[in-house]
């Protein structure tokens, strides 16, 4: 036993709380390692969801009934259990979102597009999501701003040397993954953000990979927005949450226009209500937000430190069992890594590796992972991916093992 | 046989380990690329006329046992087919991998009948199917170099 005072997890005793998870597929007991896509929803959340529309629906902000009253009490405390889960310094601070890229498409394009000119520089890195491209290259392409980005080496790490270069007096913007999610890599955000904020550049850290696995702490980050999603941290789909400080909220006009958002409204013109109201226009996803507020009631009665200890115990484990493997390639090699194993097996595409573990009621995600900038560096079309949530085991580890090693049988 | 042993028969293993006309064409008339973005998987089809018949094709690129074998498996099917018989034989294959294809027409595919597997995995549909799409990408571009 190692000295920590860290709790261990009964992972078993969890595991009843996912009622996905005791089922099985194609005959075999279900081995769910595709958690970087989506992680699987406790009782607690789906119970959530349910009683909701079993019992509270009604619009919120609106009516004077009591159901109202009652579903807007509950959905602005989600907003302070989100605002306290990050340690944002306050409620209003917290926007809702339908995602991690919806978040980031809202500071594209509320803060950027009003923002950047032609010759200003947005900096991202290699290792980004699609996500945390495209909606630059779409204000990019408005502005006539510049999108550049920091390159990795082999072991799937930033290169922070070209980082410190690559910031400059053009630089407006630098928008990074907290962890990435074809990797694992974990990168060095508070430092980075740092570096960035003494030059006045604002900062967005695309956290959806990194709020399901570690403590997050916006002020202790310092970084300007903050974007992760909901069904990644054992929530709904279809809501997420931005994180903006104030004082840049305040200053973005709104991005869409509806409900909700406004002060008074006449034929001519409107006046918009502060945040985080200015950036929820229309009838927001309720019932998922109360969703949304029950996983992270879960995520802290099972708390961070024990899921931490656990998920770097599988990383480990895995990583050492899938190394014993003959022609098996481990694709990103960082120090600082979550529980994430991209792979490569010598001579069998990644789409045949995830046939053949499927058969085996194994679940994981096999392509680009929407990170073909990564997939290019390491010069492969795809990876095999596998990734961890607190409830996985040793067990699956080993069934992923022996699933790997009937992959080589069948593509002998 | 278990659907997955369906999906990856002998002659599928067979042939994405060693792929037939896999090689670049230096005097193809015709040439297509084919991305599935899903997966990010390539292939290159290239076609060389004789006539009207298909005198050589070949292809190159990366992709999944499924592609890599349907692409090998069409190289060899399509040798010395007009481009109407062609268009003919794909769409019987695409019937065959989509689970449409009356089971007595079935032999009429001759050795594309080993991708019969392929319709329990709907997802695999675009695998099987990139080389052909491909390849009518390639025909098309040479008749319009040709006129």
């Amino acid at each position: 036993m190692s000295a920590t005072a860290t709790p261990a997890l009964d992972v078993e005793r969890l595991r009843r709380d996912f009622p996905i998870l005791s089922q099985r597929v194609r005959g075999k007991p279900l081995v769910y390692l595709d958690n970087a896509a989506t992680s699987q929803k406790p009782r607690h959340v789906i119970d959530a969801v349910s009683r909701f529309y079993a019992s509270e629906n009604a619009n919120i902000h609106r009516g004077v009934h009591y159901l109202s009253e009652r579903a807007t009490q509950a959905y602005d405390a989600v907003r302070e259990r989100v605002a306290r889960f990050i340690n944002a310094a306050a409620p209003g601070e917290i926007v809702f979102t339908r995602g991690t890229t919806e978040g980031i498409n809202l500071v594209a394009q509320a803060w950027a597009r009003n923002t950047l000119r032609p010759g200003d520089e947005i900096l991202l890195t290699g290792l980004e999501h699609h996500s945390n491209i495209v909606p630059w290259h779409l204000v990019a392409g408005q502005t006539g701003a510049v999108v550049r980005a920091v390159p990795i080496n082999d072991a799937g790490e930033l290169d922070l040397g070209a980082f410190d270069r690559l910031l400059t007096d053009r630089t407006r913007i630098l928008a990074l993954a907290h962890v990435s999610n074809a990797l694992g890599t974990i990168t060095p955000v508070r430092w980075m953000v740092a570096r960035a904020r003494d030059r006045g550049i604002v900062t967005l850290v695309d956290g959806a990979q990194s709020a399901p696995h570690l403590p997050v702490d916006v002020q202790a980050l310092g970084c300007d927005f903050f974007a992760f999603s909901g069904h990644k941290v054992f929530g709904p789909t279809g809501v997420g949450v931005l994180y903006g400080r104030a004082e840049r909220l305040e200053a973005m006009p709104p991005w869409q226009g509806g409900g909700d958002m406004i002060e008074t409204v006449t034929l001519d013109r409107s006046t918009y209500a502060p945040p985080p109201a200015r950036f929820e226009a229309g009838t927001p996803m309720i019932a998922e937000v109360m969703g949304l507020g029950a996983a992270l009631e879960y995520i802290e009665s099972v708390g961070h430190a024990a899921i931490g200890a656990w998920e770097e115990e599988l990383l480990g484990y895995a990583t050492e069992r899938l190394g014993e493997l003959e022609g098996l390639r481990l694709i990103g090699t960082a120090r600082e890594k979550a529980a994430v194993l991209s792979f490569v097996v010598d001579g069998v595409h990644p789409h045949d590796v995830g046939a053949v573990l499927d058969d085996e009621g194994i679940a994981i995600r096999a392509g680009h992972h929407c990170a073909q900038p990564v997939m290019r560096h390491f010069g492969i079309p795809a990876t095999a991916r596998a990734s961890f949530a607190f409830y996985n085991t040793r067990d699956e580890v080993d069934a992923l093992v022996r699933g790997l090693v009937r992959v080589r049988a069948v593509f002998a | 046989m278990s659907s997955l042993d369906e999906l990856y028969q002998n002659v599928i293993l067979e042939h994405n380990r060693s792929p037939r006309n896999y090689r670049a064409m230096t005097d193809a008339d015709g040439k297509a690329e084919g991305n599935n973005p899903l997966c990010g998987d390539q292939v290159t089809v290239w076609v060389r006329m004789e006539g009207d018949t298909i005198g050589d094709v070949s292809f190159q690129g990366a992709g999944c046992a499924i592609s890599r074998a349907s692409a090998s498996l069409m190289t060899a099917a399509v040798k010395g087919k007009t481009r109407e018989e062609t268009d003919a034989l794909f769409d019987r294959f695409h019937l065959l991998v989509t689970g449409r294809l009356p089971t007595g027409d079935t032999e009429t595919l001759g050795k594309l009948a080993v991708f019969s597997g392929v319709s329990e995995f709907p997802i695999r549909v675009k695998c099987a199917s990139l080389a052909w799409h491909t390849l009518r990408s390639a025909l098309d571009t040479n008749t319009t170099s040709k006129e």
